[in-house]
């Protein structure tokens, strides 16, 4: 059995890491409000987005454009949206597993990988693939502006032919609790996009064509932006489901070590009376 | 009511900028040139430039919008704004904005080749927009 100085040393310990995990969680909590809101708030514009781009195909008739051309899959792009930091579950795990999975068994010179967040790239780096990007994870001020440069990368991937197939890997925001790792093709985009299609006739200024080439590239930027931040806000809900729990492991440890601590109290205590007792009664 | 409205919306990938169910008219900034708009519009679909856009409330005020490229759609009397950005008149940094003007300018009179200026003149276009969008106050 240790000794209450060393049980109450540990308690000490542990108490200190309750602290920690217990503020983690709080600044995840405040970071998962903020990052809901910024995911919510992408909503409205995608969604219109392609209400647009739906009315547009429908009275235009078929659409052609280079970001929906569909080739066969040779070489084949993956993106996958990791965190910077640790700690936050099985999160970044959950993430880079479902990438794995989905590059199966392709040959490692078919693939490439765009890497957002540190820990993707530790994931990723001694794997045999190509890596030609990698993003530092967005941080709470992430703007619009700042996918764009990452965006057209992954466009003119595409468009020139060095890759087939565009894929994002992030995990899905379902909620705080729970977080979806998923996969979705970014490139060629589907050429039949969902929403409600009107059967009329639409003026356009420019013509069709030039206007589909200016939003195309958008809607996938769209798509991407909203991605990012709807990784986001899944990573600080991993983060917060997983440092509540270790604050509440935490606390059930700290109740074992001090009911620990109290027994060898107790039993040095009576350890010590019977020796007086004992040394009294042999004086007698 | 005595005018007929529409709905306008203004959109980014950020937040909904503004939303007003009932606009009588607007003015904005088409690619191929400024281009306005009356409560039911036949149906449009056009690509937006940096510019400003008017437009009058029912009240009968008019409020400016700054905008940087995007697009807008017309349908069934209802008027979306798709912007890359965009902010009311009340909302812009003057200040910012006029840093981001000084530093184009700069940018432009350096003749360094290593300076895009299509990008700086973009900038500076964006920065003049919000200026003048931000001179409409009060």
């Amino acid at each position: 059995m240790p000794t209450p100085k060393a049980i109450r040393r540990r308690i000490r310990t542990v108490k200190n890491i309750q602290k920690i995990t217990n503020a983690m969680k709080m600044v995840a909590a405040a970071r998962l409000k903020k990052a809901q809101a910024r995911a919510e708030a992408a909503r409205p514009y995608a969604r219109k987005m392609s209400e647009l781009i739906a009315n547009l195909a429908a009275s235009t008739g078929a659409i052609e454009h280079p970001l929906l051309e569909a080739r066969e899959e040779r070489k084949v792009a993956f993106v996958v949206i990791g965190a910077d930091r640790g700690l936050a579950g099985s999160y970044n795990v959950n993430v880079m597993h479902k990438a794995i999975s989905a590059i199966g068994d392709r040959e490692p010179e078919n693939v490439k990988l765009v890497l957002v967040g540190k820990k993707a790239v530790g994931f990723f780096r001694r794997r045999p693939y190509e890596i030609v990007a990698k993003v530092e994870a967005p941080g709470s001020t992430i703007t619009f502006g700042d996918v764009r440069r990452l965006t057209s990368q992954i466009r003119s991937m595409f468009e020139s032919g060095q890759v087939d197939a565009v894929y994002l890997v992030y995990a899905r925001f379902v909620t705080a609790m729970r977080q979806e790792p998923a996969v979705v093709r970014l490139l060629p985009m589907e050429k039949a996009v969902t929403g409600e299609i009107a059967n009329v006739e639409f003026e356009f200024e420019p013509e069709p064509g030039k206007l589909l080439s200016a939003l195309l590239p958008r809607y996938v930027d769209t798509q991407v932006y909203q991605s990012l931040v709807e990784a986001q806000a899944s990573e600080q809900g991993a983060r917060m489901t997983a440092m509540s729990a270790a604050t509440k492991n935490a606390g059930e440890m700290i109740d074992t070590l001090t009911l620990a601590y109290n027994k060898a109290r107790q039993a040095a205590i009576t350890k010590e009376l019977t020796e007086i007792v004992g040394g009294a009664e042999a004086l007698r | 009511m005595s005018e007929r409205t529409f709905k306008l919306e203004v959109v980014t990938p950020d937040r909904v900028v503004y939303s007003n169910d009932h606009v009588v008219s607007i003015i904005a900034p088409g690619v191929e040139g400024y281009l306005g708009a009356l409560a039911n519009r036949a149906p449009l679909v056009t690509q937006l430039d940096i510019g400003e856009i008017d437009f009058r409330k029912a009240d009968g005020d008019w409020d400016y919008i700054s905008v940087c490229g995007g697009f807008m759609e017309v349908f069934e009397n209802r008027v979306t704004i798709l912007a890359e950005s965009a902010e009311l008149c009340e909302e812009i940094d003057v200040e910012r904005a006029e840093r981001a003007r000084d530093r184009a300018l700069e940018r432009i009179a350096s003749h360094s080749p290593d300076i895009d200026i299509d990008r700086a003149q973009a900038a500076l276009k964006r920065a003049l927009t919000r200026l003048h969008v931000a001179s409409r106050r009060g």
